[in-house]
């Protein structure tokens, strides 16, 4: 501060009859705001770009699907729904449904009864019929869904809402 | 005999070309055939201006650059050039693009070659700019003062790959379908804004109607015209670091190195 105070009288302040360090101060401050209001701007521009790429409607799929009744499923059985992505299986212990989709890189499993297991064809994930991983590069067993029954007496599943395992929905 | 009357014709014509005023008018740098002419016409060129005046003849033989990146900008001017009437055929919609793809095969006149000529060209530039960075790596061309047309060619090759990407969607079969899935989710693996970049990418939560209209405009649009952008800046630092680099056109470096004995009587 004090070499600015030296240099200013000479270059600019005392040709202009304005006090020393006056000159340097003004500009400062235009510098500053200028580069304060393209900083908001800057700032405003971003929120509102990723404001409008973010969609505020979709139309994708409503989440809960319609299984039917629970009497077409029989019992040990694994049944797949390649639109929706899900298994609704029927154990001894009762209904559940699965997320079908990989909880690897996100493709569409698929039930092998000869070996009585699901696997992923992408990358080889396996897991057993309740979604636990029995090896392969998925992270994560394959999530339970919320599974109901309907007042029509429909098995209702929301693929939005995961619950933790192992709880049958007996009819 | 004849040979040489013809010649000289043709070259007379194009002299005469020349020294119009409506030549004169497009090119300034005057007619003749002089170095000074000849460097003017490279300098006043808004195109041609990016490179240097002059360039030693051994940087223009095969052996220092084996052309990579010449034939990497070759690649791009034909996708350019079948991208452009592809676009004239094909709707980024859900219920058309697959069918505007098999179209383009097998109605469209010369819709096949055009598309076949595409996806080839887009194989051979994403294996020419690695083959072009592998020669710049081991001949040492990255070292300074070219270290920033490293940086710049970096980002050249993500822009090809992300064109790459985007261009995989749009035939909207399931080979693209779940390619773009996968693609997508490896994206969610960003730390912390990895769902959001996710979502943003896709316009929605899986790969839809947004997500091709997304990749679309990335593809024929923001991509090709960023890329031009950095291409631009690439050639005209090859002027502005000292040309193309040789390990002869450089005799202070190489001589400030000792040389091994042994490498010596190898050579």
């Amino acid at each position: 501060m004090a070499e600015e105070k030296k240099n200013t009288p000479a270059e600019s302040g005392a040709e202009l009859g304005a006090k020393p360090g006056t000159e340097f101060d003004r500009r400062a401050f235009f510098v500053k705001l200028g580069l304060g209001s393209l900083s908001i701007a800057a700032a405003g521009t971003a929120a509102f770009s990723y404001q409008f790429l973010s969609p505020d409607v979709l139309y994708e799929p409503s989440p809960i699907v319609n299984a039917g009744k629970p009497e077409n499923y029989a019992v040990d059985s694994v049944t797949m729904d390649v639109n929706s992505g899900i298994y609704l299986i029927h154990a001894q212990e009762g209904f559940f449904a699965l997320s079908a989709v990989c909880t690897h890189l996100g493709c569409l499993t698929a039930w092998k009864p000869e070996l009585g297991i699901i696997a992923c064809p992408c990358h080889g994930s396996k897991f057993t019929r309740f979604g636990a991983k029995i090896e392969g590069p998925a992270p994560k067993p394959l999530p339970w869904l919320q599974t109901s029954i309907s007042d029509e007496g429909d098995l209702m599943v929301d693929r939005s809402i995961t619950i933790r395992p192992m709880q049958f929905v007996r009819v | 005999m004849a040979k040489t009357i013809v010649a000289k014709t043709i070259k007379d014509y194009f002299e005469e070309l020349r020294s119009t005023r409506v030549w004169r008018s497009v090119f300034r740098s005057g007619t003749g055939s002089s170095t000074l002419h000849r460097a003017l016409a490279v300098q006043q060129n808004v195109f041609l201006h990016l490179f240097s005046t002059k360039v030693r003849t051994r940087m223009l033989s095969l052996s220092t650059t084996w052309y990579l990146g010449t034939l990497t900008f070759g690649t791009f001017l034909i996708l350019v050039a079948t991208g452009v009437p592809l676009m004239f055929y094909y709707h980024p919609s859900v219920p058309q693009a697959y069918a505007d793809t098999k179209d383009l095969q097998f109605v469209v006149s010369s819709g096949l070659f055009l598309r076949n000529l595409h996806r080839w060209s887009a194989h051979a530039m994403v294996f020419l700019v690695f083959a072009h960075m592998f020669k710049v790596f081991y001949r040492g061309a990255y070292r300074p003062p070219r270290e920033f047309n490293w940086v710049i060619g970096v980002i050249l090759l993500l822009i090809t790959l992300l064109l790459s990407y985007t261009g995989y969607l749009l035939p909207w079969d399931q080979l693209a379908f779940w390619a773009i899935t996968v693609g997508s989710n490896i994206a969610s693996a960003v730390p912390l804004m990895g769902s959001k970049v996710h979502f943003l990418m896709l316009g929605g939560n899986m790969v839809n109607a947004n997500a091709l209209l997304r990749f679309y405009v990335l593809h024929c649009m923001i991509l090709p015209l960023v890329a031009i952008l950095f291409v631009a800046v690439h050639f005209w630092r090859i002027r502005k670091d000292g040309g193309l680099y040789a390990h002869q056109s450089e005799p202070q470096r190489v001589a400030a190195e000792p040389v091994p004995a042994a490498a010596k009587g190898a050579q």
